[in-house]
């Protein structure tokens, strides 16, 4: 009888404990951050090797970084301003592209702030805009500018962070044996007119487009730096949102081609990253304004943020972070020229 | 007479209590998500004025991202189409064998089916559905792509209607084979009395008899068809058009809310449009369910008649 009893307690408890948790999920960020914030200690001290040979190039290049041309948001991070001792924590949400880089950037913060937490998601730009205005999180990533997808009025009270620039890359197959686009070619491609690879002087093959949904950031961005704004054919691309499935299908696919942003072409030998107009998309040549296929990547705060989320910002721009920055294929935006500024106004 | 124990009595009423209120707090989310899908998914019809017949029947897609501008173009039929052909499909290919694995487990071999048959289709309920979405896109597009040349490397509306059919196939055998222990035993008896053979039984006794539960297992199988968003997602291929043949690609609904959901303006034109998806796939699902329910009173009306 009593083990009986003892069961249907237990069950009981069980319920109570559902229930309660999902009178929790209205707050479904602050749970989920609960359970990544416990995992990712572990996960730090796996990547503490890598992260000590960085630090010691990251002094090297510090020098040439502080003497370049700062933006806005790059000067106000001093090296220092990590060794402040912040604790506390900070969730970040939003953009996928701009995910890796945070994420990697939160390990090496909390390594450093043993007493800090920083938890980022993902979930797109429009989810990280809409979260760090209704306040739910402390900052916000995104691809794009928060007045394209918040209202004025809130869009005002966020404060823009550009911490980085990411390139944009068209990838084709390496068996292709394409190498080199204009951008004619390039827009004639990706809205469908030009539908073979012996119109622009490739083998006989069929294009197979990869593209993006239309609500991407990296389409978006790429629509306006490398088509000139026209408008890809989503009715013959296949779309993924998904940077590792889309190189695979490149990879798998002679007639393929999509675009990718450099970090994800850092470790990826099997796909070719094609110049435009005889640019190769690389940093240097983002850096000196050549190559025109980049955009910022934004941290978005409301207001100036807590005093936390501007340590965490501040270490990310720092010229600690910046050899991992560049080393994962990322931009400092620092380091763009002014005729790279200019001419992406 | 024993004293009126308060202890006992308090915990009776806890428990009660407590109880009561979980039960209650189910059916208030049930209402509350009813409610905001109706009042979100509404929003492209009421806030930005669009039809509900352009909705369902334009193929036009181009809605505004943004929080201030609307006026673009809301036509899901594409992605609704899609969800139609790719189920339809999954249900033609997993139907012949969910119904012959049931016959076979219950009917022709029960040993092997209780003890090898039912835990393996068990397993298959098991599998996260990323799962299947992997294999097809490592193992089945590849494979398409070589042995029909598909135009699109492989990514199509028959490779979504395999992982489909593969993912529904445990549930209707499930649910029919249920259905066919079910059928008593007399019926079997009467029919060899008279000298059938064991597929005169099955074909017309075993079956006819079991069609309701069978029904019951097919809804059961769509429902679940109509909601995968994963799975199908990696390898539909997620092109905007109407599918020209069986292999070439498209989209649907599951697949089109979870890539652009996290990117759009909370409130805009884009987000409700997907919102709208979201309400017409559960206002498919309620049908779905009330299909069942109607299938399962025929069935009842019928035994008391």
């Amino acid at each position: 009888m009593k083990k009986i009893m003892g069961k249907k307690v237990t069950a009981i408890c069980a319920a109570v404990f559902m229930a309660a948790s999902l009178m929790a999920c209205g707050s479904s960020t602050a749970t989920s951050s609960v359970s990544s914030a416990a995992s990712t200690p572990a996960q730090s001290s796996a990547a503490d090797a890598a992260t000590s040979a960085a630090a010691t190039s990251a002094a090297v290049t510090s020098a040439a970084a502080s003497s370049a041309a700062a933006s806005s948001a790059a000067a106000t991070a001093a090296s220092g301003a990590s060794t402040a001792a912040a604790s506390g924590s900070v969730i970040a949400s939003g953009s996928s592209a701009l995910l890796p880089l945070a994420q990697a950037a939160a390990q090496d913060y909390m390594k450093a702030n043993p007493n800090s937490s920083v938890v980022v998601n993902g979930g797109g730009s429009g989810t990280g805009l809409k979260q760090v205005s209704d306040g739910s999180v402390d900052i916000g990533n995104s691809d794009v500018f928060a007045a394209e997808k918040l209202d004025a009025k809130s869009a005002a009270a966020l404060k823009d962070h550009e911490v980085c620039t990411i390139t944009m890359a068209p990838v084709v197959n390496k068996s292709l044996g394409i190498s080199n686009l204009t951008t004619a070619q390039l827009v004639s491609i990706f809205t469908g007119k030009t539908k073979n690879w012996k119109e622009v002087g490739g083998s006989d093959e069929a294009i197979m487009l990869v593209t993006r949904p239309d609500s991407s950031g990296t389409r978006a961005l790429f629509k306006k730096w490398a088509l000139g704004g026209a408008e890809e054919a989503s009715n013959s691309a296949l779309e993924t949102d998904d940077s590792g499935t889309l190189l695979q299908t490149v990879q798998d696919n002679k007639g393929a081609i999509g675009y990718v942003a450099l970090s994800y072409l850092v470790n990826a030998q099997n796909v070719q990253a094609v110049s435009i107009d005889g640019v190769a998309p690389t940093l240097e040549n983002t850096n000196n304004g050549k190559y025109k296929v980049w955009g910022y990547e934004h941290m978005y705060t409301k207001g100036d943020g807590s005093a936390q989320a501007q340590a965490f910002i501040s270490y990310i721009t720092g010229s600690d972070f910046a050899a991992k920055l560049e080393a994962m294929g990322y931009g400092t935006a620092s380091k763009l020229s002014s005729d790279a500024v200019s001419a992406h106004k | 007479m024993k004293k009126l124990n308060w202890k006992d009595l308090s915990k009776e009423y806890f428990w009660r209590g407590l109880v009561t209120f979980c039960g209650l707090l189910i059916i208030i989310l049930t209402l509350a998500i009813s409610l905001f899908l109706i009042v979100k998914g509404t929003g492209t019809f009421v806030k930005y004025h669009h039809s509900v017949l352009e909705f369902l029947f334009s193929s036009d897609w181009d809605p505004m991202d943004s929080a201030s501008e609307y006026g673009g173009k809301v036509g899901a039929a594409v992605y609704i189409c899609g969800s139609l052909i790719t189920c339809g499909l999954a249900l033609l290919i997993a139907m012949p064998f969910s119904l012959a694995a049931a016959v076979f487990m219950t009917e022709i071999s029960p040993r092997i089916g209780t003890k090898l048959i039912q835990p393996a289709v068990e397993i298959f309920v098991g599998i996260p559905s990323v799962v299947y979405g992997w294999i097809g896109l490592t193992i089945l597009v590849p494979f398409i792509r070589n042995v029909f040349h598909a135009q699109m490397g492989g990514f199509s509306v028959l490779a979504a209607g395999i992982v489909l059919a593969i993912m529904i196939f445990p549930t209707i055998t499930t649910v029919s084979a249920d259905a066919i222990r079910s059928v008593p035993e007399m019926y079997r008896i009467a029919a060899y009395g008279m000298g059938s053979t064991r597929w005169q039984v099955i074909h017309a006794i075993v079956l006819p008899a079991a069609r309701t539960g069978i029904y019951t297992g097919v809804i059961l199988g769509l429902s679940r068809a109509f909601g995968e968003a994963l799975a199908v997602a990696m390898v539909i291929g997620k092109t905007r058009a109407f599918p020209k043949n069986i292999l070439s690609p498209t989209n649907n609904l599951t697949s089109a809310i979870a890539s652009d959901m996290g990117n759009t303006a909370s409130g805009g034109e884009y987000n409700l449009a997907l919102w709208t998806m979201a309400l017409f796939l559960f206002l498919i699902s309620m049908l779905f369910i009330l299909l069942i329910h109607v299938v399962a009173r025929k069935k009842q009306e019928k035994e008391t008649a």
